[in-house]
């Protein structure tokens, strides 16, 4: 084969890393779709971020409080009992757990607050479901001394109350929001409307790969860190690329992150795990893919649960992170085109997971990384012994320890 | 269509020398019945043109009354369907007080630009907000309202500056909204001083007429505004006589008729003596 063949072949081949395209679009995914008013905005943004991305100096201070402050790199660990207990493939955890505030979304928090400075705002607002984004990024706006405000459904702040209390201490304002059902997609609304009615100072720090354009991309820029970690991780331990990824995926900001380095390595099999709540069956769940259609929601076009008559229909799961309607627009379109196989785990799967890695790992996962630890079954079986799966622990589980007591009828008395 | 009954009204406003009056219905709101009997009462009570509003779960640029509204209507099986067979009502006693209905992407979406085109005219409807659709993401929609004659009306705002208005009015039809304050609906209270070169403004970019709404709540602001533009739009108030009235016991229909009556009455009054714009 000549060169000028490979480079004909390579040009011909799909590059998934090409997206989105100067309409904030991944195919027929994604966009602005926001009030005139925020248009401006989202403009300002891109173009903001855009300079930002663009600039070495921006660059450096990040990476310097990735590594000083949340604790980067992250190991990536040889999970030998997990292993043995499958009898399949190697499985690694990426262990973004052990970021400071016990998840990845610290990662998305830091750019983003770095980005918010430059663009001289100084008040910040964010949407949170299980808190870990609300307290990602009070812990940033206490670090760079900005006002923060957090809206979190009023259904969430009672099932997540030690994180309101963490963001209370972070010195953030916890604005609970009562209207819809009360959880993720409504405190998203309201930020929305906090946002167009605060549009000189505020700057709306969105914690998923979702919403309109940058954002998307944007979350999915600072999260890539996790994917490019593991990528030479892996080429240090086994010398190769791992045989198969596996994430859980919400609005998908930590999916995204691992997998898109990987995108264009066709080797390397892609697996997001959906919150499947009660069961698929049952019509109680959060699997925007599995079972959802496309439509538009909180300024993208992406796969959304709803009725019959394009009304947004409530999702359920154990998981408040996983407790979405929607996924975020980039995920919509790997799934369409094949790239990523979308799998989904009930609440009972995560739970047995959850105690599992538990037991086996002595490593207590966030219930939203448990549904993809539910899912390695079948995917080291799949792989194969000599295979390697890379699985994105993207956080701790303490915040689920009264979700997880009540579930299993434990009753953790009044020291909880 | 063009030459429609947008077009007409405006043009005999403008004979006039009045600042049309523009009301807003939530279709279904607090049930289908009810809903129908404001929106026949409307024009009576002086409306010039209405905006029915299509109710969505999660309307994320309204404030808390039209929030309600929506979810009362939704709870009393509201549904795009029921929002054309609304119109189709109307028109069975109004053939002249323009529709437009006002709204969220996803339902419309749902359904399709084609069909929900095609369902709207034949129901008698004459155009469009939809409010998270901007014109960037607008051309398959304006496509199709276009092929069936309704008119695609366009969101202009406080912070939309001279580059953006010329994108805006690019392809809008039948008037501009102009949205006047930075915010949900039924929020914060519109400043004529503020809304007047903002209006001159639009109006020069799109050569349309130019409606104000979003900050009006009463006959006093409405005057106001009236004074400045070639229509005020009243939502949020009119919404809210319907909460009150259900939440008092009364009649929603005479209590909602009779806001629109009293809006009207000061807007009709604004501009006496007569002094033209443009």
């Amino acid at each position: 084969m000549t060169s000028a063949d490979t480079l004909t072949q390579i040009a011909s081949r799909n590059d998934y890393l090409a997206f989105p395209d100067s309409k904030g679009r991944f195919g027929d995914y994604g966009g602005r779709f926001v009030p005139e008013t925020l248009m401006p905005l989202v403009l300002a943004l891109e173009e903001a971020y855009e300079a930002a991305n663009a600039d070495p100096e921006f660059h450096r201070e990040l990476n310097g409080y990735l590594s000083t402050y949340v604790g980067r790199p992250s190991p990536l660990y040889f999970a030998r009992r997990l292993t043995e207990h499958f009898g399949g493939a190697k499985v690694y955890l990426k262990r973004e757990e052990l970021n400071h505030t016990g998840a990845h979304k610290i990662n998305n928090c830091m750019g983003q607050i770095l980005l918010a400075g430059r663009m001289g705002k100084t008040r910040i607002i964010a949407e949170t479901g299980a808190g870990q984004h609300g307290v990602a990024t009070a812990t940033v706006c206490a670090l760079f001394g900005l006002p923060c405000v957090v809206y979190m459904g009023a259904v969430d702040v009672e099932r997540q109350a030690p994180n309101v209390l963490r963001m209370n201490l972070l010195g953030a304002e916890v604005r609970p929001v009562t209207s819809g059902a009360s959880t993720l997609k409504d405190a998203m609304n309201e930020a929305l409307r906090d946002w167009v009615t605060n549009v000189g100072d505020t700057y709306y720090l969105i914690g998923s790969a979702a919403g309109p354009h940058p954002y998307p991309m944007m979350v999915r820029d600072f999260q890539r860190v996790i994917g490019v970690e593991t990528r030479a991780q892996m080429m240090e331990i086994e010398g190769r690329l791992p045989d198969a990824l596996v994430a859980c995926v919400g609005g998908g900001s930590n999916a995204i992150g691992l997998f898109h380095p990987f995108l264009n390595d066709e080797s390397v099999k892609i697996f997001g795990v959906e919150a499947a709540g009660d069961g698929m069956s049952t019509g109680r769940h959060a699997a925007a893919l599995a079972g959802g259609r496309p439509g538009v929601l909180h300024g993208n076009k992406t796969y959304l649960l709803q009725d019959g008559d394009g009304q947004i229909t409530e999702a359920h799961s154990i998981s408040a992170g996983l407790d979405y309607p929607g996924i975020g627009p980039e995920h919509a379109w790997l799934h369409d085109v094949g790239r990523v196989r979308y799998l989904s785990a009930t609440d009972e799967d995560a739970l047995e997971a959850f105690k599992l890695c538990a037991k086996l790992e002595g490593i207590v996962p966030a219930l939203e990384s448990a549904h993809a630890l539910a899912r390695l079954p079948e995917i080291c079986a799949e792989i194969g012994k000599g295979g390697t799966v890379v699985l994105n622990l993207s956080g701790r589980g303490d915040k689920d320890l009264a979700t997880v007591a009540a579930r299993l009828g434990v009753a953790l008395g009044d020291a909880g | 269509m063009s030459g429609g009954r947008i077009q007409t009204r405006f043009a005999e406003l403008a004979r006039q020398n009045r600042a049309g009056f523009v009301t807003y219905v939530m279709a279904g709101d607090p049930d289908p019945d009810t809903a129908l009997a404001i929106l026949r009462g409307l024009p009576a009570a002086g409306a010039d043109l209405i905006e029915l509003g299509i109710p969505f779960s999660d309307p994320m640029a309204d404030g808390p009354p039209i929030q309600r509204a929506a979810l009362r209507a939704l709870a009393k099986g509201a549904s795009l369907e029921g929002v054309f067979e609304m119109a189709r009502r109307f028109r069975e006693t109004d053939q002249t007080t323009p529709i437009v209905l006002m709204g969220y992407l996803n339902p419309i979406v749902s359904l399709g630009y084609g069909p929900f085109a095609a369902q709207a005219a034949a129901a008698g409807v004459d155009g469009l907000i939809a409010v998270d659709c901007p014109p960037e993401e607008a051309d398959p929609l304006a496509d199709a309202l276009d092929a069936a004659g309704v008119d695609l009306i366009r969101l202009a705002t406080p912070t939309t500056d001279d580059a953006r208005l010329a994108i805006v009015a690019r392809r809008t039809r039948g008037f501009v909204y102009y949205v006047s304050v930075a915010g949900v609906t039924g929020a914060k209270a519109a400043v004529a001083a503020d809304v007047a070169p903002a209006v001159a403004r639009v109006r020069t970019a799109s050569g349309l007429p130019v409606a104000v709404g979003f900050g009006i709540r009463t006959p006093a602001q409405a005057a106001e505004i009236a004074r400045v533009a070639d229509a005020a739009v009243v939502g949020s108030a009119l919404v809210d006589a319907v909460a009150d009235a259900l939440a008092a016991g009364e009649d929603p229909v005479a209590r909602a008729l009779g806001v629109a009556a009293d809006l009207s009455a000061a807007i009709r009054a604004a501009r006496v003596p007569a002094q033209a714009h443009g």
